[in-house]
């Protein structure tokens, strides 16, 4: 008897939070976000104490959403779709699962950085840089286009992170641009050289701090993040811009898409709004240091201008499917 | 109960459901393109090989860590069956991430092989160190009197009766090994699971992952049919009364330092390492903050999900067990073996599955606490049908007989007679799953409720923007929840002599 009050007395409590748990009140806007939770979190709390409108928000990497709304179609519980990369977006799109963005949202962003049938849109932009160890290299020794990297002078001093995202995206830029054949030469002469290979960026440019590695090819908001984590004192590691049309300086976005679906379009057309207002952008660029894509505001010290870092001119949408890139770098061995 | 068993199977089978679908999705085409890559040949090189070696490897350190805490005079040796298990609480996410950022160099199978033997050979440690403390000397001692010498007798007689145990824990290793996703990635090994994941996310087609996913499947279904092959029809309970008594400790003498390497080394990988790394994550960062409401939050988060998980799964275990330990029929068997699936398969695609599935016809339940338990108990069901199987084959089926042929009706014997025989294995099967749900990262993002959060999730968002020492505390009171049930469990091992 002792044992079965013990029982319902562990699972009693326990039930009720449960319970708690299942219970749905008005969750306002779900918003199914890739990106983390730090970047994003501040950003919401804002637009709800601006218009009222409570946004509840489900964390997870944008693959594995993305996927996760093509397995729920026209049965999804988002509303809006918020996205780290270009590639993520593009493929809910070719689901048919997004509606259209708000004309004058989409006005308000450079045609390079948003769907051309105006499903998606760009809200904030990463560059590609090549990061370095300001102890051993001084900005004059870095090359001025990443097909340079494959000269032996950097044998065994590269950092590459060949099974994430950003730099597939790259590759995958790089084959649009300047064609298989020579995408798989440069491939080759990286290989060549011995790179060192990290799981992420981040670790990369913890690699480059630490005197791991002299260079390394990363998205330029990781030695900011590093900076913060670490304290900017103890920062020795540069980013460092190749030069205009250099595959090496790709421009992706990480940006938002409203579902078809969705039975608050007005409210989640308000948000995206947002996400373009002066402050929500002004926030990418000081905290999370990001390109603003909105004209007029400024990123953070210490950063080229985004109108003069100008990449290979493709087509975002073009960044989806990555699985001939990762044929490629399976063929060269570096996956 | 076959139709209570039949019915837990069939929930195991869910994930297989929606892979043959997706798979088939797009004509056969497709799916001779994934199937008759060379990359699927490698792959499947590459997986089998990893999971053989690490069960292998853990094998052997289970056995040999069982033996020397039950068996010798390990000084300490209480307290290292403790310990032993204890790499059971550790995340394989947070201890590939230690080693890689320790040893960046240490990667692709060594890594891997290292990082998964180190935190799985615990899943065979546990069966068999309860079993040896349960054993009978006398059949040993019978050995030895009739002319066999002390290592003989071992081999001819303990092991032997130490197979079931090691047995359904190896395979519990290989399972776990096929799906595990955290080690292999962080440490760039190409599995059949990496590449799942991979697919995911390079190409957003769900249709070569599936492919993948049912060939892992067939691989799977091999392994266990070969695993209950191996069973034979050998008993293991009891057919006499007898009185139960501990055997003498061996002495070992001035070796016993030497030995005391085994499970000091093995804690130094599997505990202190991951632990120092990220207590040090939290010391070199600046912005780190303890943000104890949030943390305890994530921490109710875990218990009540992961009580939920253990509780459903332990219940909906038995019939599945006692079914196989009872009826030794072969349609027994293959409910018994279906339930083993789940566990092999990527997090992903089983919780994929579960969208797939509730989004159509359970709509209303879709990203609520019951659905994300539901994909606890596909994931982890064979954990306790493992032990309560352990259990059953134990008790002898006569008392059973006894106490319906005295005119009880079948429920009042479950619960006056089977229920007490086999309530260690119910307690252990709960325990393990209970802390193997804490772990659990992919089916609680896309699963859980929106804004729900867990330990583990904590540990994925701080991780996941380069905030490492944001991570040390969540992981940290991970690994000490999840230490409670895994001493629990140990506890079992010297109390389990009656």
């Amino acid at each position: 008897m002792r044992s079965r009050r013990l029982l319902a007395a562990l699972f009693v409590p326990l039930l009720a939070t449960g319970l708690a748990a299942c219970s749905s009140g008005d969750e306002g806007l779900t918003l199914y976000s890739g990106r983390a939770e730090v970047q994003v979190k501040p950003i919401l709390e804002e637009f709800t104490k601006a218009t009222g409108i409570k946004v509840t928000a489900r964390y997870g990497a944008s693959a594995e959403l993305a996927a996760q709304i093509a397995e729920e179609g026209s049965r999804t519980r988002a509303d809006v779709f918020w996205a780290q990369d270009a590639g993520a977006l593009g493929s809910v799109d070719r689901h048919g699962l997004f509606g259209a963005v708000p004309a004058e949202a989409l006005a308000t962003v450079d045609p390079r950085f948003r769907a051309d049938d105006g499903n998606w849109i760009g809200i904030s932009g990463r560059a590609r840089v090549i990061v370095y160890d300001s102890r051993k290299l001084q900005p004059a020794d870095l090359p001025t286009s990443v097909f340079q990297l494959t000269d032996p002078k950097w044998k065994g001093r590269i950092g590459i992170a060949p099974t994430n995202g950003s730099f597939q995206a790259f590759v995958t830029a790089m084959t649009i641009e300047v064609g298989e054949a020579r995408t798989r030469d440069w491939l080759n002469g990286i290989r060549a050289n011995e790179p060192k290979t990290f799981n992420d960026n981040a670790l990369i440019v913890k690699a480059a701090n630490d005197g791991q590695v002299d260079v390394g090819l990363v998205n330029h908001y990781y030695l900011f993040q590093l900076g913060a984590e670490i304290g900017p004192d103890k920062l020795v590691a540069r980013n460092h811009f190749t030069a205009a049309g250099d595959p090496g300086s790709l421009v992706n976005v990480a940006g938002v898409g409203i579902l078809k679906t969705t039975k608050k379009a007005a409210d989640a057309g308000r948000f995206v709004q947002y996400l373009l207002s002066n402050e929500a952008q002004q926030h990418f660029a000081e905290r999370n240091f990001e390109y603003p894509l909105v004209p007029g505001i400024s990123p953070v010290n210490g950063l080229v201008p985004l109108n003069q870092v100008q990449g290979p001119a493709i087509d975002l949408s073009d960044l989806g499917d990555l699985e001939h890139t990762l044929d490629l770098l399976r063929q060269v061995g570096l996956l | 109960m076959v139709a209570l068993a039949g019915a837990v199977a069939l929930v195991a089978l869910v994930p297989v459901a929606y892979l043959v679908i997706r798979a088939g999705d797009g004509g056969w085409g497709p799916v001779a393109d994934t199937l008759f890559l060379d990359r699927t040949g490698r792959l499947l090189v590459r997986s089998l090989g990893l999971a053989a070696a690490v069960t292998a490897a853990s094998a052997v350190i289970g056995i040999a860590l069982a033996w020397l805490t039950v068996r010798c005079d390990l000084p300490g040796r209480r307290a290292w069956q403790v310990v032993a298990a204890l790499p059971l609480a550790m995340p394989s996410y947070v201890a590939a991430f230690a080693y890689v950022s320790t040893f960046p160099d240490l990667t692709g199978f060594p890594g891997a092989f290292l990082v998964l033997t180190v935190l799985s050979y615990p899943y065979v440690f546990l069966p068999v160190a309860a079993a040896l403390e349960r054993l009978d000397p006398s059949l040993e001692e019978a050995a030895r009197s009739l002319g066999d010498g002390p290592g003989r007798a071992f081999v001819r007689v303990t092991l032997r009766q130490l197979r079931p145990s090691a047995a359904t824990g190896s395979l519990l290793v290989c399972l776990y090994v096929l799906s595990d996703f955290g080690a292999v990635s962080l440490l760039r090994f190409d599995t059949f699971t990496r590449v799942i994941y991979q697919s995911y996310r390079s190409s957003f087609d769900r249709r070569p992952s599936a492919v993948l996913g049912c060939l892992l499947l067939v691989f799977t279904l091999a392994i266990l049919v070969a695993e209950a092959r191996s069973r034979g029809r050998a008993r293991y309970y009891s057919a006499g009364g007898g009185a139960r008594r501990k055997p003498p400790l061996v002495r070992l003498g001035r070796s016993r330092w030497v030995a005391l390497a085994v499970p000091v080394g093995v804690a130094g990988l599997a505990l202190v390492l991951p632990l120092v790394t990220s207590v040090r994550w939290f010391l070199e960062s600046v912005q780190a903050s303890i943000d104890a409401g949030r943390v305890w939050r994530a921490a109710r988060g875990s218990l009540v999900a992961s009580a939920f998980g253990a509780g459903l799964t332990a219940v909906a275990a038995v019939p599945v067990a006692l079914l196989a330990a009872r009826w030794r029929t072969r349609a027994a068997a293959v409910i018994e073996r279906s339930a083993y699936i789940g566990h092999a398969l990527p997090g992903i695609v089983v919780a994929l599955s579960l969208v797939f599935f509730t989004v159509r016809f359970l709509n209303p339940l879709y990203q609520r606490l019951p659905v994300l338990v539901f994909a606890y108990l596909v994931l982890f069901l064979p954990l306790a049908v493992s032990s309560i199987y352990g259990s059953a084959l134990q008790a002898p089926p006569a008392l059973d007989e006894v106490a319906r042929s005295l005119g009880r009706r079948p429920w009042s014997v479950f619960r006056s007679v089977t229920a007490p025989l086999i309530a260690p294995g119910v307690a252990a099967g709960t325990a393990l799953v209970f802390l193997t749900c804490l772990k659990e990262l992919p089916a609680t993002l896309l699963l859980g409720p929106t804004g729900y959060e867990t330990l583990s999730t904590r540990v994925w968002s701080a991780t996941s923007t380069g905030a490492y020492g944001d991570a040390a505390l969540p992981a940290l009171l991970l690994v000490v929840v999840a230490a409670v049930p895994t001493w629990l469990l140990s506890r079992r091992i010297s109390s389990s002599l009656p």
